[in-house]
């Protein structure tokens, strides 16, 4: 199967100080990739390199022919202004972007989509309702409405079961298995082991550098987790300039 | 007797049909420009930008006097250069957005300041300060016809990534690259706004015609778009209440406007429907679901 993600020795970070150090490996077109590791290991720093909001300090994303606009992305603290004077129909229509654009109107088969969407997450009868209204969990369904719209080919989750109720938890999980059936790739940063084991095939254990990736019950495994835990979360001040970019440096 | 108070003014003086054509061109295109100033927490920015343009026009006073379109064309220069700058170092840098339009607004200011001061001419800039919208001659109000014109049709294009960006910036920014245009064609708004409402209000009180508005706005609406109709139709109230009480009160008129608009919002903030202290105090029964 070809690879729907390929990251080729890729450092990201902030300041100049790495939050994910030389990562490299592929994604397979279609996979459903879990992303786990403590705190601070870089799971959101990766997500936002995939979706372009950060620019690798070194190396490069392949997105397998994908532009960085074809990623639905559900960031993890959504910079959603909820005191905006929005309804959840509008709110979720903005899925629809790379159909309508800035100028197209949200009317027929657009409006039924949208509709159909808040269906599926469960959302009927808050068209009208202000986002400011919603509780954490209806608005976490109505971001995962959005993403509905936007069909991706690839889809990244940044945490996207954090603060929600069991049955939420469990019909979102629902959508991502289905968005993994019908041949998309999801990956997924979350912090829930046993759903992790029990849901998702693959898994990048990630601690800045990946610990381990591969097959969920190969990659969660005691020592594994162990060494992700020891991971120095703080960044060095001090520190100089990378040893392996100084060596490639030369060599090249 | 109401006839003789409220219409008579406008059927009898040609300057005061003026002036409510200018104050109502002013509403339909600064009042949508301060709901969106108002919901980016950026209000007190117009009074910024206000203060950006003044050295612009100040310019163009010293060098062709009191010429409209000299002044125009400084105080869009003045504004547009704050605006592109302050935007460009928001969004490359750690800087937030009211931190850059601080720094280049007070050095847009000191400049204006400073070539005024080396040219050693004491310049009346009381027109520019304060404006005289019942002095509106032809070519004026065909300038604010114009800008208005020009803001209503770049709203219409911008409105959609522009609302987006308000709400989920994060949002816009990965599935377009209109953020970025969008904002500066924003702000390039507002600084025409702020330059159109100088010639009527004066740099210091066109900022008020477009928030003031949306303050009201904010206390009867839910929504965007009955938001924006309020704020266009209290501006437009506020103008024409304005004018009939400085032409009966001999009050002048640029002031008179902004206090009838500050009285609306006190009324805003006590009565209205979304959020009035009223409703706040007697909210009546709860609901069954």
């Amino acid at each position: 199967m070809s690879a729907q993600l390929q990251f080729r020795n890729v450092t990201l970070g902030y300041d100049r100080h790495p939050a994910v150090h030389h990562l490299a490996g592929e994604v397979a077109r279609g996979a459903l990739l879990a992303v786990v590791g403590p705190n601070g290991a870089g799971k959101s720093t990766l997500f936002r390199g995939i979706v372009g909001l950060l620019k690798p300090l070194s190396g490069t994303i392949e997105r397998g022919g994908l532009g960085v606009r074809d990623i639905a992305f559900l960031p993890q603290s959504a910079d959603i202004d909820r005191s905006f004077p929005l309804s959840v129909f509008d709110f979720v229509a903005m899925g629809l972007w790379r159909d309508a654009g800035a100028f197209g109107g949200i009317r027929g088969r657009r409006r039924q989509r949208v509709q159909q969407a808040l269906a599926a997450v469960g959302l009927t009868g808050f068209e009208r309702r202000a986002i400011g209204t919603l509780s954490g969990g209806q608005m976490q369904r109505m971001l995962f409405a959005r993403l509905m719209l936007q069909d991706a080919q690839m889809i990244v989750l940044d945490e996207p079961f954090n603060a929600v109720d069991a049955k939420t938890s469990a019909d979102l999980l629902h959508l991502v298995q289905h968005w993994h059936a019908e041949g998309r790739t999801v990956l997924a940063a979350l912090h829930d082991m046993d759903l992790v084991r029990n849901h998702f095939p693959q898994t990048l254990l990630l601690a800045r550098g990946a610990v381990a990736w591969g097959d969920t019950a190969q990659v969660l495994t005691p020592d594994n987790l162990i060494a992700a835990r020891q991971m120095c979360e703080a960044f060095d001040d001090e520190a100089g300039a990378c040893a392996a970019e100084v060596a490639s440096a030369r060599a090249a | 007797m109401i006839h003789d108070l409220l219409i008579t003014p406008f059927t009898e003086f040609e300057f005061m049909r003026r002036a409510l054509a200018g104050v109502v061109a002013l509403s339909l295109a600064g009042a949508p420009i301060g709901v969106f100033l108002m919901l980016r927490r950026m209000s007190l920015v117009g009074d910024a930008m206000a203060h950006a343009i003044l050295p612009g026009a100040a310019i163009g006073f010293l060098l062709s006097g009191l010429n409209l379109f000299a002044m125009t064309f400084g105080g869009l220069i003045a504004g547009f250069t704050v605006a592109i700058l302050s935007g460009v170092v928001a969004r490359n840098t750690e800087l937030k957005e009211d931190a850059a339009l601080a720094t280049f607004y007070l050095a847009s200011l000191a400049l204006g300041v400073t070539i005024v001061s080396m040219r050693g001419t004491n310049i009346d800039l009381l027109h520019v300060l304060f404006g005289n919208i019942l002095a509106l001659d032809d070519q004026t109000l065909l300038v604010i016809a114009f800008n208005a014109t020009i803001t209503l049709l770049a709203m219409a294009v911008i409105y959609r990534p522009l609302v987006v960006e308000c709400v989920d910036p994060v949002f816009l920014r990965t599935v377009s690259r209109a953020g970025a245009p969008t904002h500066l064609v924003f702000m390039a708004l507002v600084v025409i706004n702020l330059v159109n409402g100088f010639h009527a209000l004066g740099t210091l009180l066109a900022v008020g015609l477009m928030i003031l508005p949306a303050g009201i706005a904010r206390f009867w609406s839910r929504d965007i778009t009955g938001m924006i109709a309020v704020a266009v139709v209290s501006a437009a109230l506020s103008g024409y209440a304005g004018l009939v009480l400085s032409y009966h009160a001999g009050v002048p008129s640029g002031p008179a406007i902004i206090l009838i608009a500050a009285g609306l919002y006190v009324v805003s903030v006590l009565f209205g429907s979304v959020g009035g202290l009223l409703r706040q105090w007697f909210p009546g029964r709860h609901l069954e679901a």
